[in-house]
Order: C-alpha cells, then structure tokens, then sequence
C-alpha cells in the first residue's frame, strides 16, 4: 500500500445528508458525497456519459442490488446512477468512474490524493 | 378551351370526402399524373361537418380543413363558390353557374347530400332552416336571437335531429322536437329504447312529440313561421324550424348527365366506386355503392382512398361498412350496433329495462342462441366495447348471456373475446394483435380515434398482465409500492413535512432519483415552502436545486418571468446589461420570454440579484410547474381583439405563478378565434368570446400533441378562475408523476366529462376544498430567487469548489458561434494542472 498523502477539503457539516460539495484536489474536481448514515464517499465530478462535470450535484439514495441496498449518486444530467463505494455505473458495468479514498478526522474531511 | 398538356382531374364537391380525396392524391403521387381542380359550391373551404355544432363554441375556422384555403401542392387548384351546373359525360365537360366549362379526363362526384324536406306546405317561409353548413347554423343562431324567449321545433327525431335540438336548446330556444315515427332514433334503436330516450330528454326540459306529422307550417304577414299545425294534435306556437329529418343524395348532376341512380336515390356506383360512365366516379355521400346510401363519414373515406387507388392502377373494392354508432346525446349515452332491429330470420331477443334509471339494453341473439347480431344501449352503454366486436367476430356466446346487459351488482359477468375480435373498430386492430403489443412492450393505434374502445383496450391488457402472472406495476420506484395519487393522499393524510417521515413510514432504502422529486412535488403543493430549505433541497432534481436549467456543459440557463410575454423597455434593458456582463448567451424561447444560458452555478445568485433589483422573478423555467400563460396582443392593439388577452393572461400567470405539479403546466390566452395564442396546445386554454371567455383544457404540443377540449364556454372572469383553480387541484391531487393533463384526462375515467362533472357540476362535493387549496397556494407564493439571495445559508451552497470557491471549473468550455458563446464538452476530466497523478487504479 503506497502511503496516502492527503488533503482536507471541508468540514462535514457543510456537507448536507443525502448531498454533495465539489472540491477541488490535486487540480481535478471532485464530488465528495455524504449519506444518510454519514458515509462519506469521494469521485470524480467528471460524468463520462454526458463529459460534464456535474457528479456531486446528482440526487443520492440507495438501490437494492441482490438484496443490498447499496448507496448511489445519479448524474443529474441523463441519470446515470453511479455506485458510491467502488464508482461503478449500476446501469451500464462497463463504466466506471475513479474513486478516491476519503476519511473524516475530528469532523473534518480528507480527500487522498491517490487512490490506495 | 387551351389545349392541355397535362391530363386533368376535375372534384366537384369540396366536403369533408372530396377533401380526404385531394389529400390522399397528393400524398399517394396521383398529381405526378394529373392536374387536380376543385370545384366547391360554399364559400369556404372543407370543414369538418360531423363537429358542425360546436361551430358555436368555436366559430368556423376553428373547423376548417384547410384553414390556409390552398394545397400544398402547386398542382391542385381549389376554387370555392363554384358550383358545378351540368356534366356532359360525351365530350367530358363540367359547366359551373358562371357558365365556364373545364374539361376533365376524370372527373370525381363528390357532391354529398343535402337535408330532405317533406313536401309540406310553408316549407319556404323564413325561419326554416336545415341543419348542414356552416350558413345553416349562422341563420339559426341569429333567428334565435333578440326580444323574448324564442321557441323552436326540430322536424325529425333522428340522430342529427337530437343533435340539431342541443343546439337550439343550448341557444336558450325553448325547443320541441317533432317525430312521425313512434319513437326517436328509429333507425338506430328500437321501442323500448326510444322511450327511454324521451325520458331523459324530458328531464332536461326539451318538449318530445312522437308519432306526430307535420300538415304545414304557418307563417304570419311578413312571411315569418308562426305556428306548426300537426296532424290529430295541438298546433305549437314557434319562432323557428329546423328541418331534420333524413338527408337525400345530390345526384341531380348525375340525372341529369344520363347516368344511372340508385332507386333510393344517389349516384350509382360498382365495388370500385365507377359510375356507368367510365371517367366518372362517386365518393361520400351522394354515391349509391351497389344501391346502398352510406350516411358517414369513415366509409365516405374508404370510398375516396379507393377511388385513388383505382386512378393509380390500382384494384381497391369497397366492401360495406360498420354502421354501429355510439354517442352521447344531451348527456344520455345511446349505442346501436349490428342488427339492432332483430331482421335476422329467427332472430330471438333479450332485454333489461330498469325505467328507474333511465337504462335499457337489448341484445339481438341468433335462432340457435349461440351468436350474438346486435343490440341497442341506452342511458348505459359501457358494454358497447365489448358487445360490437363480438358481433363482428361472430364468437360464440356464453352459456347465460343475459349476464351481458346485467349490472355488475345483478350478476353482470366479464366475457372472453376471441383473439380475432375486431376491438378498434376506427383502427382496425384485434384483440390480438393489442395482446402481443402488450408482450412487447409496443403501444398500438387502437383508441386513438374516436376513442370508444379505449376502457375494452385497457382492460385487455390488464387480464393480458394478470394472466402471464404479471402484476401491472404502478409502482413509483422500487422505494414506494404505490401511484403518485396514493401517495399524496398518504402525505396528505398524515401531514408529513419530511421525506424521512414518508420513506420510513411507507417506503424502503433511502430512495432515489424518481421518487425524491415526486415527494419533493407532493410536498411543495400540500406546502409551498422553498424548495432549498433544509431536507427539501437533497429531494429536488438539479433544475429546481439550483433554480435554473442544467446545460450540457454543466452551467445553467436563467429564464425571468415575463408574464403574458409583456416586458417593458427597460426590463429588456437590464436583461441585455445582464447578459453582456455575465458572457451569457441569448434566445428568445417558444414561450414568450428569453432565456439566458451558459451562467456558471457560482454566478446564479448574482445574475438573480441584479434581475430582482430591476423588479423580475424567476420564470420557473426549471420547475414540474407553470411555465408560462401565452398570450396575443388581444383588444388593447388588434383590430379583432375582443377582450384583453394579455391583462388576463398576466393576471393568470401572477396567480398560479411557482404552483408545483405533477408535470409542467403551460397556458395561453387569445383575444378572439383567430387564436394567435396556440391557447389550444395548452394545459389550459382560454379564447376570448364576445360574452366573455371559452375555456379550454388538456392540450400540449411536445411530442404527442393533444387539442385542448373545451370545458366550459362564455364565461365571466370570476366562472373561469373558479373553474381553473377546481381544474388545477383536481390535476395535481390524482395525475401520475410526469403525467400532462391530457394523459391525466385520458386515464381518468370518463375522461373530460367527469373531469366537467367534478370541476364545473361539482358532483364531487370538492368544489370548495379545491379552491381553498389554490387561495393557500396564491396567499404563500414568494420569488425563490429572491429568498435565496437573502438567505446566507442556501448560498453557501452556489460555490464552483467547497475548497477554492474563487476558482471556476476548468471542465466548463466554451466555444463562439454567431457572436455568441455556445456549450462545448471535453473528453475526460480536466486537470488545472498538477504534479500528482490521480485517478482510478
Ligand atoms: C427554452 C425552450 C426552447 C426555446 O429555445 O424556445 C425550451 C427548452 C427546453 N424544453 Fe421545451 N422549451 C421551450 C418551449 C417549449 C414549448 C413551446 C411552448 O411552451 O409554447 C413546448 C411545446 C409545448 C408543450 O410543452 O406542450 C416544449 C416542449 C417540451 C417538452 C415536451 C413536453 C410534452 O408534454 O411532450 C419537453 C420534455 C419534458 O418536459 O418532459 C421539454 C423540455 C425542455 C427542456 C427543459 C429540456 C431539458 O430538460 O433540458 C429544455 C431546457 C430549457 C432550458 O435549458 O432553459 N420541452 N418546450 C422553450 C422555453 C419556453 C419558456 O420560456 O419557458
Ligand atoms: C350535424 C351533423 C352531424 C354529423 N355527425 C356525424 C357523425 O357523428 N359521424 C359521421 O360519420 N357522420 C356524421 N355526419 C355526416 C357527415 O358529415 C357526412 O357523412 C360527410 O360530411 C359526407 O361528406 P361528403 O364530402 O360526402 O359531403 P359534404 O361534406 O356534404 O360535402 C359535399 C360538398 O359538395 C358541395 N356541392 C354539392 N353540389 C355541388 C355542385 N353541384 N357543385 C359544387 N359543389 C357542390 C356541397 O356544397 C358540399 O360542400 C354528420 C352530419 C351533420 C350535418
Ligand atoms: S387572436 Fe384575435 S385578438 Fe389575438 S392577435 Fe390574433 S386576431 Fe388579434
Ligand atoms: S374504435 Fe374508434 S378509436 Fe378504437
């Protein structure tokens, strides 16, 4: 594992549940999204069916995927629902989008600039 | 004559066929061969005379069939107040009243028919009327007018007499309608039947003399009707007649020519529709196919798509028609299909009659009982649907047929049809053929006409879905199992605020993209809150999330309000101002307004400030919710105008202004018929009558464009925005997620009617619940622009990055086009450019 340099990019609480922020890491947008349990999962903001970058303006929920209910964003564009653990399209398993490691310290979040 | 180099076709008659004749000419190439000329003897063009009676609600060009007066087609020549005198078959002539003669290498009878007056005395006198231009109804709408309450007699119980009795009833003309046979609609219906009839025709305050003949009719000094004197009966005092009573065949171009007619009259014509002349044809209703009359319209139809075919070299044969008739006669549904009369040798008869409701069913079954041939409806022909095709098909009956006219609550039973059963009769599509539609998923054109078979359609393919252990899903999402409608009246119910409430009281998981803006939409119609206040906001699809239109670039548009389309100078400054100083591009949008695209997210907040300021609001561009209310310039400027089209528009648009619905909603508002506004492809409707205003509702344009109906006519400003508010409600409490208001309109059931009974009639008893519920909604508005710039914690979130807020996002590109930016993508994330790699694995 290659030691993860990382970068914090807000608070939590300026993340809304069920909502998304933009930030700006490494020079690349990225849409940092938080649950309804304060998950918090970071993509790319890049929606590569419609190559804009909208992802962390998308709705969040959770659609249930052999019996599991696994947390999703939709682009807000054509609604593509992407799968927030592993960024993953649930519509179309050929795309993917890149993920980003991501944690919360003491209320803060930090974004890897790797992916681990 | 100039010599012709071209062959020449030669219409007479420019009715509803002849018209469907050019039409199909030109759409099928016969004018690559011919030269088309039309000859019609009225002063207008085609209009559609099955709709004739609604020429009082709409006026003559909303009928037309050709309101531009010209074929797009240089080679067919419409020419009107041109009637044809005389036809010489030998040297292939046709001789109009001016005295010009056209010669024709074909020449196409499509004369129609005209009322038959029985030979009673004073059938001359002023104030006798038919019913069967357009010319017609202006002479009994003027005679109807004026001085005391006028009163009327229809001569003829038939089925345009009773339509031609409406008219005059709802002309406000005290009306009798007078009958030789023992019972109305004799050809359609029998005995039992009629009297029915007469029942609720007697309720609504209209006076039935049947069995009664006409001796003459009397007029005064000026010529003038006075009186009706019938035969073993009273005389009745009246003002007008009207003359309804059968229609007889124009053939007289054809007597006169030498050819042969029919002996009923009628031009008569062979399977391929040829007279005994070879360059002669006969179409609609003045042709006699094999002696046989045909009173409608569709067959008249067929007969000219035949003759077409035949002039192209094909083999069309006209083989008879369905004459089965279904409508709705002052409100009281009457069916008649098959052998209605039971002329069928050994035929065998079963009735139920409950005179209590006004209901009678007959059905005309076969000597063996096995098949059924026909029947009458009337007060209740829901069974109509069913009851046709199986006559058509000739399917075997069930063992207790009687359960087919029971009422469910007697008994009544459901009935297989045969997969071959015709069920579409307008369309020509079996219940098979909607079956496998159903199992592929495809939709075909069976109810799209004149719409009877619609309930038999949807029934078939519910059983077709239960059958194959299918359930028809109406779920709204995997996360609520059950319509937008029951859904609403849950969160009505139970007065949730919160989709947290909803999801875990009556959902599963923590829903999605389909279900959170539809309770987003419930909840902002029960509520009217802002759509960005906390737990709102997570609900609502980008549009209203950030109170503008997403673009493809990821930027979004701004639309300002511009009620009714009137802005003034100054407004249109500022926008202008706006527009340069934000790089934004321009458009004037198809909805009265302009539309400024390509604002960055960070930008909006500023861009509404300076919009608010100079005294606009959000337009709702982005919102399931009014859009705009169209409007014409109406009496303030047009010469024509007869209300202020555009101050009601206005007042419209301020009133239901930021109201959240199922689906978006849009108006408009005409100042007269003309109908500058495309009033008619809206939602809601309005045209401007000289009494007040005709409101018209469900219509759209967008892919499946919907005519708007009418629902209500003539009324005073305070009768329609009643009428409204009840319509609006009613529409957002039971429409489906992202059902229009035609959709909406079509599965309710009963369709327009009952969306009339419940708006206007307020069977429902909901009246005043619905307009409390718009008053709330009208009282609550507020400009969420403006709510927004004043609220720091909602423009936190307008930020390009929650950690740089300065920088814009290199992914938003532009490129320049007509002097103006346009979105531009890229091909993959764009970097600002960085040392460290990122990205996926
Ligand atoms: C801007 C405009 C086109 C223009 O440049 O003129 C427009 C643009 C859009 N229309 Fe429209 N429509 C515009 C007038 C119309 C009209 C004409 C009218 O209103 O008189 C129609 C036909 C009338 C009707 O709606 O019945 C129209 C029928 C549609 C439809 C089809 C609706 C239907 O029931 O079939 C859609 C799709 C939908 O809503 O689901 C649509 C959807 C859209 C969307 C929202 C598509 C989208 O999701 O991005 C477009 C984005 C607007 C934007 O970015 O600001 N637009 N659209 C017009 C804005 C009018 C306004 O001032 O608000
Ligand atoms: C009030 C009313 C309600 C109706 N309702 C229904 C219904 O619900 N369903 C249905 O199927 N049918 C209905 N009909 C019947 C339907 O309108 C006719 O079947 C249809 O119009 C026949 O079309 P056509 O072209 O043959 O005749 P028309 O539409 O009558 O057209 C004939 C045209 O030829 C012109 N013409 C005649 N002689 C000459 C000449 N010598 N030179 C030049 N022009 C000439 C006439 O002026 C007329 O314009 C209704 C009719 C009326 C009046
Ligand atoms: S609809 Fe009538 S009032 Fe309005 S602009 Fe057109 S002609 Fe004038
Ligand atoms: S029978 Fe008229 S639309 Fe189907």
């Amino acid at each position: 594992m290659t030691a993860a340099v990382r970068e914090a990019v807000c608070r939590l609480d300026q993340i809304e549940r069920e909502g998304g922020v933009t930030a700006l890491v490494a020079g690349e947008a990225v849409a940092i999204i938080r649950t309804h349990e304060d998950h918090v999962y970071a993509l790319s903001n890049y929606d590569p069916f419609s190559k804009a970058s909208v992802l962390a303006r998308g709705i969040v929920g959770t659609r249930s995927v052999d019996g599991e209910d696994v947390p999703f964003v939709a682009s807000p564009m054509f609604k593509q629902a992407f799968d927030l653990r592993t960024g993953e399209c649930l519509d179309d398993r050929a795309v993917a989008v890149a993920t980003y490691d991501v944690r919360v310290v003491d209320g803060v979040v930090e974004v890897a600039t790797r992916t681990p | 004559m100039a010599p012709q180099l071209r062959k020449q076709l030669v219409v007479v008659g420019h009715g509803m066929v002849g018209h469907r004749f050019v039409e199909s000419a030109i759409s099928r190439g016969l004018t690559e061969a011919y030269d088309i000329t039309v000859l019609g003897a009225e002063p207008r063009p085609a209009y559609d005379r099955v709709a004739l009676t609604s020429f009082f609600e709409v006026g003559a060009e909303a009928l037309s069939l050709l309101p531009s007066g010209t074929y797009d087609d240089p080679r067919v020549r419409l020419r009107t107040h041109a009637e044809v005198v005389a036809v010489s078959p030998r040297q292939r002539i046709v001789t109009l009243a001016s005295g010009e003669d056209l010669h024709y290498d074909e020449l196409v009878l499509a004369t129609g028919a005209a009322p038959f007056v029985p030979p009673v005395p004073g059938a001359d006198l002023a104030n006798v009327f038919g019913y069967r231009t357009i010319e017609d109804l202006e002479a009994i709408r003027s005679a109807s007018k004026g001085g005391r309450r006028k009163v009327g007699a229809v001569i003829g119980g038939g089925l345009l007499g009773l339509e031609a009795a409406n008219a005059l009833h709802q002309l406000g003309v005290e009306t009798h309608v007078v009958e030789l046979a023992p019972r109305l609609m004799a050809v359609q219906i029998d005995d039992l039947g009629g009297r029915t009839l007469n029942q609720h025709i007697g309720k609504l305050g209209l006076t039935v003399h049947t069995g009664a003949m006409t001796e003459a009719i009397l007029g005064d000094r000026r010529n003038r009707v006075e009186r009706l004197a019938l035969k073993d009966r009273n005389p009745l005092d009246v003002d007008l007649v009207v003359f309804s009573a059968g229609i007889r065949p124009r053939d007289a171009l054809a007597r006169a020519a030498g050819l042969d007619v029919a002996d009923r009259g009628g031009v008569l014509v062979d399977g391929s529709l040829r007279t005994s002349d070879e360059h002669i044809w006969a179409i609609g209703e003045c042709a006699a196919v094999q002696g046989v009359m045909y009173g409608l319209v569709a067959p008249g139809y067929d007969m000219a798509e035949i003759v077409v075919d035949r002039l192209l070299g094909g083999a069309g044969e006209f083989t008879g028609a369905d004459m089965s008739t279904k409508l709705k006669l002052l409100g009281v549904d009457v069916a008649s299909f098959g052998d209605a009369h039971g002329t069928t040798k050994g035929a065998l008869e079963l009735t139920y009659a409950d005179a209590l409701s006004g209901v009678y069913k007959k059905l005309v079954i076969s000597e063996d009982g096995k098949r059924l041939l026909g029947g009458v409806l009337v007060g209740d022909a829901a069974a109509y649907g069913v009851l046709r095709p199986m006559v058509a098909s000739g399917m075997e009956l069930p063992e207790n047929p009687e359960e087919l006219i029971l009422p469910a609550s007697r008994g009544g039973a459901n009935l297989e049809l045969p997969d071959d059963a015709q069920v579409c009769s307008c369309n020509d599509v079996t219940k098979a053929e909607i079956t496998a539609a159903a199992a592929d998923g495809t939709i075909t054109r069976a109810g799209a006409t004149c719409g009877s078979c619609k309930t038999l359609v949807k029934k078939i393919v519910e059983d077709y879905f239960a059958a194959t252990g299918k359930e028809i899903d109406r779920s709204l999402c995997e996360h609520f199992r059950m319509t937008r409608q029951e859904l609403f009246d849950v969160v009505a119910v139970h007065g949730y605020t919160r989709f947290d409430d909803i999801v875990e009281g009556h959902g599963t998981g923590r829903g999605c993209d389909i279900c959170k803006p539809a309770v987003a939409s419930i909840l902002a119609s029960l509520l009217n809150q802002h759509v960005l206040a906390p737990g709102n906001r997570q609900l609502q699809d980008t549009n209203d999330a950030y109170l503008g239109n997403l673009q493809k670039n990821g930027t979004y548009s701004v639309v300002p309000r511009v009620p009714g389309g009137e802005i003034t100078p100054d407004k249109l400054i500022v926008i202008g101002q706006v527009a340069k100083d934000f790089g934004l591009y321009t458009k004037i949008t198809g909805g009265q307004r302009i539309d400024l695209f390509g604002a960055r997210m960070e930008d909006l907040p500023a861009i509404w400030k300076r919009l608010v300021e100079a005294g606009m609001e959000s337009g709702h561009a982005y919102g399931k919710s009014l859009r705009t209310v169209k409007s014409c310039v109406g009496s303030t400027w047009c010469r024509y105008g007869v209300q202020d089209s555009v101050g009601l528009a206005i007042e419209l648009e301020l009133r239901y202004r930021g109201l959240r619905s199922p689906h978006k909603l849009k108006g408009g508002v005409s100042g007269c018929a003309r109908e500058c506004a495309e009033a008619r492809s809206k939602d809601f409707g309005i045209i401007a009558t000289e009494k007040g205003w005709n409101l018209y509702v469900c219509g759209n344009g967008g892919a499946m464009p919907a005519h708007a109906q009418l629902l209500a006519g003539d009324l005073s400003k305070e009768e329609l925005v009643r009428y409204l508010d009840r319509f609006l409600m009613y529409y957002i409490r039971t429409a489906d997620r992202l059902q229009r208001t035609s959709s909406w309109m079509d599965a309710v059931d009963g369709g327009l009617d009952r969306i009339r009974e419940v708006v206007v009639d307020d069977v429902l008893g909901l009246g005043d619940q619905l307009e409390a519920a718009m008053a709330r909604h009208v009282d609550s508005y507020f400009d969420e622009w403006k709510a927004t710039i004043e609220d720091p914690e909602k423009l936190a979130r307008f930020v390009s990055f929650v950690n740089a807020p300065g920088t814009p996002d290199p992914n938003i590109t532009f490129r320049e086009e007509r002097g103006q930016v346009q979105a531009a993508t890229t091909d993959g994330p764009v970097s600002l450019g960085t040392t460290i790699p990122v990205g996926a694995p």
